[in-house]
């Protein structure tokens, strides 16, 4: 057969093959079988020796041609062939994306302590340090350091859980600011002082002989009640938001004079009344004044030069607004399916 | 204390204010109202009506048929159930179309007999059972006799009031009385105040010719005054006064009580009266008890008094507790007809402890205890004869028998109006302020820039400056004082380092999949010091609530526990708690017990449990040392931390391992005892108990970085066959000592206990990483070291290397 013509076969077969081919395993095969050392072409181009020289460079650019085509088709099938194989290869790797992921186990603070932390750094912020003091306590710290001399009325406020005649559970965590005042002597304070406190009090949904509270201290020159005013106000709106009003009503606490509580409007309806503020669209938050003359004057202030203010909450009752928590005991019974649902960020 | 507006708008004119609004001035102001009471909520059409006949109902035994007049035509029938209801009274009915506050009254049928309505209980209407009078308590209300038939009930019982339950703070004793509240609103509302006129014409007898009193107390009695009223005519009292002191929550007795009663409520002041002829002696006495002396009160019971109680005497015995509670036997009955009213001033801590002793408190201790008014002691005497002579028909004695050395003037306070703004922050005039103090009845002046306040003797709780400055403000209004924030020199504020590692901790555990729990410091003696890590005397409370929570805990772990098993009896699969707090132990110098945080953790249930891809895994002993391990990294402590076996009550004793820090036992962890977890009900349950104010209390190095290894390190594997006791820390601590400074890391890989192992032996594999941080390291150096080490472990552990 002439060569041309054996040409025009081969490539047929070629192109054909190429077709035909379902994998780049079979298409790899073509491309030795036709293009390679060994292949058909090839051996033409070998043969190319015995046609008359002036054939040779017509026929040369030929086969060149036909190869080239051959090797262009087979390139292009290739690529075609490795896309499919990956996506043959992802189609078989699809997975259940609803399939459940393998739970990285998280804890997370206690509720109480949720509230306790914000409201310290919430002050460690405005310049105050966090100080601790102990559970028992004496008498005079818990009481008469407070202006509450033995045999005061304003004690039954307050059962208490005596050790001894002198010794007692602390109350309150105000006789941290007691001690904190006789040892920094003199000097200017701004302290917060978180903690248990314990009560004469059958437990139930609304009292526990034991919660928390967390009160704030400020002594130095020329503190007054305006300033008070002022620190819960900023109190306030960063723990209740932008939008909180706050008032102070006149209370009775014998180690301030005057004393106050202070109400916030209602986070919930906003002070249109609802269940939570009992329709008065006020919460009552904490109850704070100005530090008595006398309290001073125990710890070694001179009354005449410093003055104070002081102020306390219950981070229970807070945390029980807040999160809608309607029995005090869950506090303490520390039921998982409780604590795992202040596992989440807040606004 | 309750407020009746109806008896307030005697002394201060109320009009124009809706009792909310007015009750919400008077909480602005300082006293919390904490209840507005309506007491006619729920009553409507109710009509005063006269039982005309009475006949037994056929069908039932303690029903009446009773006809009822109310002034129409006919008589209605109504069917009535009460035992004391009789022909001739004048009664309240509820007819067909009237509201109770149980609901809507409808004609109705009983056993066959037409009722239109029933004839009402006070108890009906809404009063409260215990203020009822024990005449009405068991049955319907009897009016008096010249109550007009058809008359609107509630007009004619004086419910058409509204009561205000004011919640006083223990030093505003002044508003325990319906005078003190009549100031307060007198001041809040700028309005003029009525005192009640005592008018009434004694009789020419004295009260002193007849009655002797002398005091042997007067530290505890300054001042006694007795009145004499004879010819008293003990009954019922007038409507009006039943219904006032129902109104404020006093159950009406008879006239000479109830006076004495509506006098503590006007006045404040306690008053007894005493049944002159059962005194006998015509003679009172006030002195301290002797020990052991013993009194009946008005309850019934006999009481044994303490030598430090004040008693009022007939000369001979006591007759009442001075202050508290009058005595049985002398108390006012039907027949008494000659009364002794007593009008005194017993100081405050006296009454208080003597109430307390007795574990009896009333209405006139409450007062006495707080500090009552010295200049309404003998006023209120006044009141109280008038009363007698008006309503209980008694002719009072002339004069008054008196013991008086109770200083009764005012306290005096100078405050300068700069002090007042300076302690407000803001800028009240010097008129402002007057007005508010003349407002609140202070009797105020200025002199060298100074107000010179004499606070009214009703006000026991102003004496200092501060008092008055209080005063100002809560008249001006808490509203009006600005916000500032306090101007001192900044400070840094924040947290200890002890603190703040507390925090790391807590963010540790959690992030390690603990929650963090909160018990209770008070347990049970029985649990005081179940598990504690160390025990020393015991804290017990005084008189505990419940043995439950009685003393003070050495270990967290209980309650802790306590907590596991609530949550796994509850089907919770994993349980895994920490809880950071107070130890109570022994006694420090001051007297109060040393008090040491404590951190515990529990666990126990499905640690890892992704079930669709296979990954199950209980907690064990390695889940919660892994835990330990990486807090104690974290607290940079980890290189002085030592595990070491132990035993320890309550704890599995093959898997229980003693911390120590720097020599020192710090906590244990490891499993519950087998036994301790059946009585429980727990399975497997891991738990630890660790100082954790030594751990963060520990100092520690600074920390200074380490530069990135610049060089590459070589590791090595060897497996060895030791003794099955051997401790894999041994081991690990023979390789680090020979590995010396170019062995960087000793990890356990592999550990083989079972078939193909000789006797009493285990195989433990461990890859040694070596490391020079200067250069790379060459194969020569590492195998001098290793050789090193395997000598050590043959030499030192007799281990067979495979």
């Amino acid at each position: 057969m002439e060569m041309a013509a054996q040409l025009t076969q081969l490539k047929q077969e070629a192109l054909d093959r190429i077709q035909a081919a379902t994998n780049t395993k079979e298409l790899n095969d073509v491309r030795v079988a036709y293009l390679g050392k060994k292949g058909p072409i090839t051996d033409l181009l070998k043969g190319m020796g015995k046609l008359p020289a002036e054939e040779r460079p017509k026929m040369g650019a030929l086969v060149n041609e036909v190869r080239g085509e051959v090797q262009e088709v087979l390139e292009a099938r290739m690529v075609e062939l490795e896309e499919k194989a990956v996506e043959a290869q992802l189609a078989q790797e699809t997975i259940d994306v609803t399939l459940p992921g393998r739970t990285i186990k998280v804890g997370n603070a206690h509720p109480l302590t949720r509230v306790t932390e914000e409201i310290e750094n919430l002050f460690i912020g405005m310049g105050y340090e966090v100080v601790e003091g102990p559970e028992v306590e004496k008498d005079y710290y818990n009481f008469e350091a407070l202006n509450l001399p033995k045999g005061h009325p304003a004690r039954d406020m307050q059962d208490t859980f005596y050790i001894s005649e002198e010794i007692l559970m602390r109350t309150h965590t105000s006789p941290v600011q007691a001690r904190t005042m006789e040892e920094k002597k003199g000097s200017s304070i701004r302290i917060i002082c978180p903690g248990k406190v314990f009560r004469r009090d059958n437990d139930d949904a609304t009292h526990s002989h034991q919660f928390n509270q967390i009160e704030g201290l400020v002594i130095g020159e020329n503190i007054r009640m305006s300033d008070l005013k002022g620190t819960l106000d900023v109190f306030a709106k960063k723990m209740f938001g932008d939008e909180r009003e706050i008032r102070l009503r006149p209370s009775y606490f014998p180690f301030t004079e005057p004393s106050v509580e202070m109400d916030i409007s209602c986070f919930k309806c906003g002070g249109s009344g609802c269940n939570v503020c009992k329709n008065t669209g006020w919460i009552e938050i904490l109850g704070a004044g100005m530090v008595h003359p006398n309290v001073l004057e125990m710890a070694g202030y001179d009354p005449k030069k410093v003055t104070g203010f002081a102020f306390g909450m219950g981070q229970e009752r807070i945390a029980m607004l807040r999160y809608g928590v309607e029995d005090i005991r869950d506090f303490y019974t520390n039921d998982v399916r409780f604590l795992e649902q202040f596992q989440r960020a807040e606004d | 204390m309750y407020v009746s507006l109806k008896w307030l708008a005697k002394y201060v004119d109320i009009s124009g204010f809706e009792p909310a609004e007015l009750a919400e001035k008077i909480t602005r102001a300082g006293i919390e109202v904490d209840g507005i009471i309506d007491l006619s909520a729920g009553l409507k059409k109710l009509m005063v009506g006269e039982v005309k006949e009475k006949e037994k109902h056929p069908e039932a035994d303690k029903l009446n048929i009773c006809q009822v007049d109310f002034g129409e035509e006919e008589y209605s029938q109504i069917v009535c159930g009460a035992p004391n209801v009789a022909v001739g009274q004048k009664v309240i009915v509820a007819r067909p179309g009237a509201h109770l506050p149980g609901g809507k009254i409808k004609k109705a049928k009983l056993r066959g007999q037409v009722s239109n309505g029933m004839i009402c209980s006070l108890q009906e209407l809404g009063i409260e059972g215990k203020v009822v009078p024990k005449a009405y308590a068991e049955g319907i209300y009897v009016l008096p006799s010249d109550t007009p038939v058809g008359s609107d009930a509630v007009e004619v019982l004086g419910l058409d009031d509204v009561v205000l339950e004011l919640g006083l703070t223990p030093n505003r004793s002044d508003a325990m009385s319906m005078l003190g509240v009549a100031y307060e609103v007198a001041a809040i509302l700028d309005r003029e105040i009525h005192l009640p006129e005592i008018k009434y014409e004694a009789t020419t007898k004295k009260a002193a010719d007849v009655l002797n009193v002398r005091v042997e107390a007067l530290e505890q009695n300054p001042l006694y005054a007795a009145k004499v009223v004879e010819n008293v005519k003990v009954a019922e009292s007038p409507l009006w006064l039943q219904q006032a002191l129902m109104a404020v929550g006093v159950r009406p007795l008879n006239n000479v009580v109830d006076i004495t009663n509506y006098i503590l409520m006007e006045y404040g002041q306690p008053l007894h009266a005493f049944d002159y002829d059962a005194l006998k002696t015509g003679e009172i006495v006030v002195r301290l008890a002797t020990e052991g002396e013993s009194i009946k009160t008005l309850d019934g019971k006999d009481r044994t008094l303490k030598a430090s109680n004040l008693v009022i005497t007939n000369g001979e015995e006591p007759v009442a507790v001075a202050g508290v509670m009058g005595g049985f036997d002398s108390e006012v009955t039907d027949k008494t007809t000659t009364v002794v009213i007593e009008s005194a001033y017993f100081e405050g801590l006296s009454v208080r402890y003597t109430s307390k002793d007795l574990g009896l408190r009333s209405d006139a201790s409450a007062r006495f205890e707080k500090g009552i008014d010295p200049n309404r002691v003998l006023p209120a005497a006044e009141r109280a004869a008038q009363l007698m002579a008006e309503i209980a028909g008694g002719t009072v004695l002339e004069g008054t028998v008196l013991v008086d050395e109770l200083d009764k003037t005012p306290a005096r306070v100078a405050v300068s109006p700069d002090f007042i703004n300076s302690r407000l922050g803001m800028k009240i005039s010097l008129n402002e302020m007057v007005s508010i103090l003349k407002r609140l009845r202070f009797d105020v002046e200025t002199a060298n820039g100074l107000l010179i306040v004499d606070a009214p003797t009703r006000r026991q709780d102003i004496k200092i400056e501060e008092d008055i400055v209080e005063e100002i403000a809560r008249m001006y209004g808490y509203d009006e004082i600005p916000k500032t924030i306090p101007v001192a020199e900044t400070s840094v504020g924040g947290l200890t380092p002890y603190q703040e590692k507390r925090r790391v901790t807590r963010h540790y555990l959690e992030g390690s999949g603990l929650f963090q729990a909160l018990t209770y410091s008070l347990t049970s003696d029985e649990l005081a010091q179940k598990y504690a890590l160390q025990t020393e005397e015991t804290t017990r409370l005084m008189m505990p609530m419940s043995e439950a929570h009685s003393t003070l805990r050495q270990s967290l772990l209980p309650h802790l526990i306590e907590a596991a098993v609530h949550n796994v009896s509850r089907q919770i699969p994993l349980v895994a708690l920490y809880e950071i707090g107070s130890v109570f132990l022994g006694k420090g110098e001051d007297g109060l017990p040393n008090e040491e945080e404590h951190l515990s953790i529990v666990m126990t249930g499905k640690w890892l449990d992704h079930a669709w891809q296979g990954e199950h895994k209980q907690v064990d002993f390695f889940v919660l040392k892994g835990v330990i391990e990486g807090l104690l990294e974290k607290l940079g402590l980890s290189a002085r931390i030592q595990y070491v076996a132990s035993k320890q009550e309550g704890m599995h004793p093959g898997r229980t391992a003693s911390i120590v820090l720097d020599g020192e036992v710090v906590g244990f962890f490891g499993q519950l005892h087998p036994k301790e977890q059946k009585t429980l009900g727990l399975k497997e349950t891991y738990v630890a108990e660790l100082n954790f104010k030594q751990l963060a209390g520990a100092e520690v190095e600074p920390l200074v970085c380490q530069p990135i290894p610049r060089f590459p390190s070589i590791s090595r594997d060897i497996a060895l066959v030791v003794d099955r006791t051997l401790e894999a820390g041994t081991i690990e601590a023979i390789i680090r000592e020979a590995g010396g400074t170019l062995l960087k890391s000793v990890h356990v890989f592999d550990l083989y206990e079972g078939a193909n192992m000789p006797e009493g032996k285990k195989s433990l594999a461990f890859t040694l990483t070596y490391f020079n941080p200067e250069k790379t390291l060459t194969d020569e150096e590492v195998v001098a070291v290793h050789d090193q080490v395997m000598a050590a472990l043959k030499e030192q552990a007799n281990v067979e290397v495979r």
